[in-house]
């Protein structure tokens, strides 16, 4: 069973429907024994910083995200989220990377919305996966490089497009939103061992 | 690098593909999904269904269509079509819309764009602006094209930046349809002007026409239906023309 949080964010409706689409099951729950027991965990979000990590604390959803010990992937505003600060509502996230988020300079159009090449792919979340692959990103603030990036995306200047520390998974883009890549992407996650 | 997106547009009615020539002469194009679950095959970047019946009465089966589109196709796509309060956005995004086309309703009230973009974030709110050269000036039109109104076309999208729009979806009148290519002009200044994305709209006849739109104008996608309905412009190669 694969279990998604529930919290204030959306996008959830999308994450379910992609990985129903690969066979697996899976539940959008904030229940913690429910979460507890998943082979694999789905931080999904769409929306706000600050208010998002209001909500998880609120719910004590933060401590368990943290506790986790099976794969764990976090998926746009959950990777923010994963990093240690986010200039947006200046606030102290979980802290899983060591990155700060920022946002864009507007030397471009901002948000980065659309589809977009990596390159330096590290890791299982990549196998089968080129340079020359697009996946689509949608977002106004991104996480820096740091030892933990796994992808490298350029837009106005280099970042974070997927990070990994330990089980903890993160994508700035949406695999989910991504067509027959971002299929193979979530599936590389779902088949973890 | 970014990519310069292409967007087919599926015009529903009474739950069918349609397309229309200047606005109006419906021809019937396809069932919505097989067709948007073609355009994704094919490599299509997004897709914008857009209800052109839009009456209260279809709400419901409008958002059971967007909940059967979401649960088959892979890319982000937009509903549009008669949405006029935060009642009916909300509805078509838990259906799994990834964002929402809002036209004349923004017309009649800015606020409301203001009030989605709070909720739910810019990048969910896609202003459609129907645009008419007429007397030398462009100006804007609403009610799928019927009614002008008293807006110059560049004052509107300065507007529209400023009250959240996260892009817009800027259809010339005066090209849709006729397959003579996008309205360079009108589609040059509006992207110059704005800081969010354009998708250019509004007559692609040719592979041409695409190229030249991204040349010449700062447009982040260009939109067509006809021409990738009925198979004129196969998506794969002009993606990779």
């Amino acid at each position: 069973m694969i279990a998604i949080i529930k919290y204030n964010a959306g996008n959830i409706k999308s994450v379910e429907n992609a990985i129903r689409r690969l066979g697996y099951d899976c539940m959008v729950t904030d229940d913690e024994a429910l979460i507890r027991a998943a082979d694999k965990v789905i931080f999904p979000g769409v929306g706000e910083a600050a208010s998002a990590m209001k909500y998880l604390k609120a719910h004590g959803l933060d401590k368990l995200v943290l506790s986790l010990k099976q794969p764990t992937l976090g998926i746009c505003l959950g990777q923010q989220l994963m990093c240690s600060h986010s200039e947006e509502g200046d606030t102290a996230c979980l802290g899983i990377f060591g990155a700060d988020v920022r946002k864009f300079p507007s030397r471009e159009l901002v948000p980065h919305m659309g589809w977009n090449n990596m390159e330096q792919l590290k890791g299982k979340l990549f196998e089968g996966i080129s340079d020359l692959d697009n996946v689509y990103f949608v977002h106004s603030y991104y996480a820096g490089l740091t030892d933990d990036t796994v992808a490298t995306c350029r837009y106005i200047l280099p970042f974070s497009a997927a990070m990994q520390k330990d089980n903890f998974y993160a994508t700035q883009f949406h695999p989910e939103k991504s067509a027959g890549v971002g299929e193979r992407i979530l599936k590389n996650f779902l088949m973890l061992q | 690098m970014l990519k310069k997106r292409i967007i087919p547009c599926l015009d529903i009615c009474d739950g069918r593909t349609v397309k229309g020539i200047n606005f109006i002469d419906i021809r019937d194009a396809g069932d919505p999904v097989d067709l948007a679950k073609r355009y994704v095959q094919e490599g299509a970047d997004e897709l914008v269904f857009l209800d052109i019946t839009a009456t209260h009465e279809n709400r419901k089966t409008l958002s059971a269509l967007v909940e059967k589109i979401a649960m088959e196709i892979n890319i982000p796509f937009t509903v549009g079509g008669g949405i006029n309060s935060l009642q009916d956005v909300s509805l078509i995004i838990k259906a799994g819309a990834d964002k929402v086309s809002i036209n004349s309703s923004a017309v009649k009230r800015p606020l409301l764009i203001t009030e989605i973009a709070k909720e739910f974030g810019s990048q969910c709110v896609v202003v459609a602006v129907d645009t008419k050269f007429i007397s030398n000036e462009w100006i804007v039109y609403v009610n799928g094209g019927r009614i002008p109104t008293l807006l110059r076309t560049m004052d509107w999208v300065k507007q529209l930046e400023e009250s959240g729009a996260g892009e817009i979806l800027l259809t010339s009148m005066n090209n849709d349809g006729m397959k003579t290519g996008f309205a360079l002009d009108i589609t040059g200044a509006v992207s110059l002007a704005v800081n969010i994305p354009v998708i250019a709209s509004g007559g692609a006849g040719t592979m041409e026409h695409f190229k030249e739109v991204f040349e010449y104008t700062k447009a982040s996608g260009a939109l067509a239906a006809s021409i990738f309905h009925f198979g004129e412009i196969p998506i794969p190669t002009l993606k990779k023309y």
